[in-house]
């Protein structure tokens, strides 16, 4: 039975060849912006990037399995809905536990982020981050406090770091932009 | 990037609206006309879903439909953070800004102020090179050093959270 895929693919005359490195890239650049929102966006970026439309799911169904794309669907701008306070909670955690630390806040389903990263002494003593968003201030600083308790972190220092003002908030640009 | 604007009352959004919301955040699927097999497991059109994303872009509840990428992979990036004074904290925001490959910047306030970091931003870059390149020449922009912190292991990683809908409308 032919798929959906087959008959794009065969009405375009297109092959699943591999697109050249420099079609890939430009598709890249392009998805970082958004899938435009009409009925078939593949076939609209396809267009774009100068591949066929199968290639291009192709290639992102490809990028889902390696990982290279972690999530495909709608970025939602949490602030704008009014989750407004976010926190960036840094911790000083002994290098032997910043592992087992990191995971049991990951477990926690308020922590959204959760990265090690170096310590820069003496400016900088922390080395485990974690993000927490919600509401309120004051949700999110409750929040932080159960789970404190609940993992047994009382002994580790940490912070919060409240965002008081977001200068920019937008997804990353890493495709090298053309030379003007 | 209009991040001040005021925000949508939840009362806006309809139950169409939170169910895309709430089942979308991953998983749009990669078919030809994906849209189309949303609005079917969704019991609507796809003119309606299509219209209903549009709007939902407009309002700037969604910055994209589109994939997230591992920063990791697709390219070098870093957190980074300088200390600036905060009567002036505007205009060092606006050079950052106006820096390649900056794509989150917020100022932070940490209630102790032990430390004085409070301009937090990601810098990415196609790679680790041309990311120093760009980081030492914003450096130099500032006249401030810049705390570099990139990312040594992850252990959790999406920002595609349940929204809280009935928190929001008691809000």
């Amino acid at each position: 039975m032919k798929t959906t895929d087959d008959l794009s693919l065969a009405a375009t005359g297109a092959t699943l060849s591999t697109p050249s490195s420099e079609a890939e890239r430009r598709l890249r650049g392009l998805l970082e912006q958004g899938l435009p929102i009409t009925s078939r966006p593949w076939r609209t970026l396809a267009e774009q990037a100068g591949m066929a439309e199968g290639q291009v799911m192709a290639c992102v169904r490809r990028w889902q399995a390696d990982g290279m794309i972690k999530r495909l669907g709608l970025v939602v701008k949490h602030r704008r809905l009014g989750i407004q306070a976010n926190a960036m909670v840094v911790w000083d955690v002994p290098d032997e536990r910043v592992a087992e630390v990191g995971r049991r806040l990951a477990r926690e389903m308020a922590v959204t982020l959760c990265y090690r990263r170096p310590r820069r002494l003496p400016d900088w003593p922390y080395n485990l981050f974690s993000m927490i968003h919600g509401t309120h201030r004051q949700r999110v600083l409750s929040e932080l406090d159960a789970i404190v308790q609940r993992q047994g972190l009382e002994a580790l220092e940490h912070r919060a770091l409240f965002s008081t003002h977001a200068y920019r908030q937008c997804g990353g640009r890493y495709v090298r932009e053309e030379a003007s | 990037m209009h991040c001040q604007a005021p925000s949508i009352k939840a009362e806006d959004l309809d139950a169409l609206d939170r169910r895309l919301i709430d089942s979308y955040q991953r998983g749009l699927p990669v078919c030809t006309r994906p849209f189309h097999t949303i609005a079917e497991r969704l019991g609507s059109s796809e003119e309606e879903v299509l219209a209903r994303l549009e709007r939902l872009q407009a309002m700037g509840v969604l910055s994209r439909v589109g994939p997230v990428f591992d920063h990791a992979r697709a390219g070098a990036s870093l957190l980074a953070a300088v200390a600036v004074p905060e009567a002036e904290r505007d205009a060092f925001a606006e050079l950052i800004n106006a820096a390649p490959g900056v794509n989150h910047n917020y100022a932070r306030e940490e209630p102790a102020r032990e430390h004085g970091y409070n301009l937090w931003f990601v810098m990415t870059a196609p790679d680790e090179p041309e990311l120093e390149a760009r980081l030492d020449d914003l450096e130099r922009r500032l006249g401030v050093p810049i705390l570099r912190l990139p990312m040594l292991e992850g252990y959790h990683i999406d920002l595609s959270f349940p929204i809280p809908w009935a928190e929001l409308e008691r809000a």
